[in-house]
């Protein structure tokens, strides 16, 4: 992702920036200035204020689950100001229903934003929500690290994947017709611009994070042309990390060999729909989708979600599980590299999890949303 | 409904068809039993593609248990390879022989991700669409004595393999653009939906779920789901259920046993197949079967070539072994497609001899072997 902030008038503006605010005596300048020197790219840390941080609640849970997500950072002390927005749909200039531009201005000013679940609308006309950000923010990876938690017992306990899918185009393309009554032919669309920003993505995310091996998956046994100029790509970045290791599997092996070994696999990399099919069964295979989180990466901002459902039958409850957008507002953090109160909170979570204390009803447990946050936060304040 | 409407008669004609040719199954199956015993000599004839990868060794495995068995099948064996065409017979051949025997037993064919002259369509594909053998249905089931994560799953994957996202239709629009077509038909996806149900019908089986992707694809995989849904409506003894392809495959790794019958699009057909495939065991123990109206071919039901292991006396036979017992059934020779299936089944329910794939040390031989000496051969 980084290098894509590589653009040399880019650079120039973070060093207009830079000069600005170095010269602020307010601003704490030497330590800003030491992050963006060891990490010149990408980062947007050129001040030590507050970042500001557009946050979307959501729907049904969504409310209770960002309001302990706040909690809890409050309880951390983390240097971030949340800018809530509402993103129901408006009806624009054209007569379309669309997310309102206060919301869009929000996440283009601030470059990040934590959502939680939005409801799909069931009737046709209107583009998904979800669709609509996506397309609006140039979202082009989906990152979705799927880990085993100690204390939530599933039948996998080895599994430690990151799926990166991509998130533009590709069975997603929303190119359809129907040629003739009865005959629809829907476009695949696979470019190499897109495959290999996402290829170069996945190997600087498997660099960043520590993963040893990058796997391509594909099926270019079938689609020649399209999975294979997809293939093509990763093979090609793979030139330029002889660090990482890169392999190349066919979907449905890599179907069969997860849920006979997942330890096989580290990092995935893959066109739209594999993705988004493997990484809910990744997701499957470590309890669900209320325990791993989910980031896009994009050009125009990064968007850190849960990718749950709404759960309307326990809305407003205090019932519902927060951990998925916890640990995607986690992520977030490491994405700003705030790394050190990411670890705490981190921990924190996966301890109060591991300890089965004060587990929600999805886990197994009887505690209440607010009590499982609480736990968090007590557990945040003991170790800072 | 207009679309139904429109079909309603060639529903019926396909119905009455598929009715007839069932009837005459089923008469005949006493008769040649009968027939059978009074002559023995009234032999089989089933065409016999090895495949690529291991499906050599795991053929001769099924050709020594028919030989120990005494199954009277014969065979018309045929080399066919995508990976070796100079070898390979062609394709008119093989599929002639298959419409003529009305019956196969395949191994895997490999297919590569490049062809030499450019071609898209893979030889698998070419076969299916010469023969129209546009259902394949793999049975999943816990087989005793594998151990595995998940227990008492039985389901059945129906896939529709004639269209879909394996039309092999692709072009570059221009340099580093892709385009990949997926069709997908009203009359395809009927067929296959009324295929699911019939099958649900015949077996005994509650409900129905039809995999797909409507809320992203609304056209082509709404036609899919669409015309399950009106198919559905006309099996009302029967539960209709249908499923987000991502769900569905979560739902496998955590819950497979609320599963029953599954009706599939082609890619998702192909996922899920493997999915359920790991979790049984492996691409080394389950069977799967093609239909076109005319005829059968028995292939594994997770199609991997474990090309890694060619040679090596590894491979596990399982899945062969019941896809031979399978076509015994088809053909009716009853009696010899249970004895093959009991012989395996106990072998592993025994556990003693276990291949590599499923935590064993034996070779595919000495699991041929060890099926062969539990088979309940008829006291002469």
């Amino acid at each position: 992702m980084s290098s894509f902030f590589k653009g040399k008038a880019l650079r120039d503006v973070l060093n207009t920036f830079l000069k600005i605010f170095g010269n602020n005596p307010e601003t704490n300048s030497s330590q800003s200035i030491k992050i963006v020197a060891s990490k010149p790219l990408g980062t947007r840390l050129y001040s030590g204020e507050a970042k500001k941080c557009t946050l979307i609640p959501g729907d049904g849970i969504g409310p209770e689950i960002s309001a302990a997500v706040q909690k809890i950072f409050a309880a951390a002390n983390v240097p971030i100001e949340w800018e809530s927005v509402d993103v129901t749909p408006v009806r624009g200039p054209d007569g379309k229903f669309g997310i309102p531009q206060a919301a869009i201005d929000s996440v283009n000013r601030n470059k990040i934003g934590l959502k939680g679940p939005l409801m799909t609308p069931v009737g046709k006309g209107h583009r998904s929500l979800n669709l609509a950000l996506r397309k609006e923010f140039n979202l082009y990876a989906n990152v979705r690290p799927c880990r085993s938690l100690e204390g939530y017992k599933t039948l996998y306990d080895d599994v430690d994947v990151v799926t990166i899918r991509e998130n533009t185009e590709g069975e997603y393309s929303g190119i359809e017709h129907e040629i003739v009554d009865g005959v629809v032919q829907s476009i695949k669309l696979i470019t190499e611009e897109a495959s290999m920003r996402v290829a170069e993505f996945a190997f600087q995310y498997a660099i960043e994070n520590k993963r040893k091996k990058v796997t391509a998956v594909h099926k270019a046994n079938i689609m020649r042309m399209s999975d294979g100029l997809f293939l093509r790509c990763c093979r090609e970045m793979a030139k330029k990390y002889p660090d990482v290791k890169f392999e190349e599997k066919y979907l449905d092996t890599v179907c069969l060999n997860m849920v006979q070994d997942p330890s096989l696999y580290d990092v995935l990399v893959m066109p739209n729909l594999y993705g988004d099919i493997l990484s809910d069964m990744c997701a499957g295979l470590v309890g669900g989708l209320g325990l791993t989180p989910s980031g896009n990466i994009g050009l125009n901002g990064a968007l850190f979600e849960s990718v749950h459902g709404t759960a309307p039958d326990i809305a407003g409850q205090d019932k519902a599980n927060p951990t998925a957008l916890l640990l995607s507002a986690v992520m977030m953090l490491r994405h700003m590299q705030l790394n050190s109160y990411a670890d705490v909170i981190e921990r924190s979570c996966f301890e109060t999890i591991k300890e089965a204390k004060y587990l929600t009803g999805d886990l197994g447990g009887k505690a209440k949303c607010s009590e499982f946050t609480n736990e968090i936060c007590d557990k945040i304040s003991r170790t800072s | 409904m207009s679309v139904l409407t429109r079909n309603i008669p060639r529903i019926c004609v396909q119905a009455s068809q598929t009715v007839a040719a069932r009837s005459i199954h089923s008469s005949t199956n006493t008769n040649r039993a009968a027939a059978l015993a009074e002559r023995p000599d009234t032999r089989v004839t089933a065409t016999l593609i090895p495949g690529d990868g291991v499906g050599p060794e795991l053929v001769y495995s099924v050709q020594e248990v028919f030989k120990a068995a005494g199954v009277p099948v014969d065979w018309e064996s045929y080399f066919f390879s995508e990976v070796n065409p100079t070898l390979s017979a062609p394709l008119d051949d093989v599929a002639h022989s298959i419409s003529k025997n009305r019956v196969a037993l395949k191994g895997i064919l490999a297919t590569p991700d490049y062809s030499h002259t450019g071609e898209l369509q893979t030889l698998n594909m070419k076969l299916r669409n010469a023969l129209d053998l546009y259902a394949n249905v793999v049975h999943v089931k816990s087989l005793p004595g594998i151990k595995c994560r998940h227990s008492n799953i039985d389901c059945v994957i129906i896939r529709e393999q004639t269209e879909g996202e394996y039309s092999a239709l692709e072009h570059e629009s221009v340099r580093g653009v892709v385009e990949c077509l997926k069709i997908v038909t009203a009359k395809k996806s009927q067929r296959i939906a009324k295929f699911a149900f019939d099958y649900a019908i015949k077996n005994n089986r509650k409900k129905v779920t039809a995999v797909h992707k409507a809320n992203i694809m609304k056209l082509g995989d709404g036609l899919f789901l669409r015309s399950c849904e009106e198919m559905a409506k006309l099996y009302p003894n029967i539960e209709f259920e249908k499923m987000i392809v991502d769900n569905c495959t979560m739902q496998m790794v955590s819950n497979p046993q609320q599963f029953d019958v599954m009706v599939t699009p082609n890619l998702y057909g192909n996922i899920v197949d493997n999915i359920a495939s790991g979790l049984v065991g492996g691409a080394g123990v389950v069977s799967g079967s093609s239909y076109s109206a005319e005829c059968v071919v028995f292939e594994p039901g997770a199609r991997h070539t474990f090309s890694e292991a060619v040679g090596k006396n590894v491979a596990n036979p399982t899945a062969m072994l019941l896809c031979s017992s399978k076509l015994l059934r088809h053909v009716n020779l009853n009696s010899y497609s249970e004895m093959i299936r009991n012989a395996v089944e106990k072998v592993l329910k025994d556990g003693k001899i276990k291949t590599k794939d499923i935590g064993g040390q034996n070779s595919t031989q000495e699991f041929t072997y060890a099926v062969i000496s539990n088979l309940d051969l008829p006291k002469a």
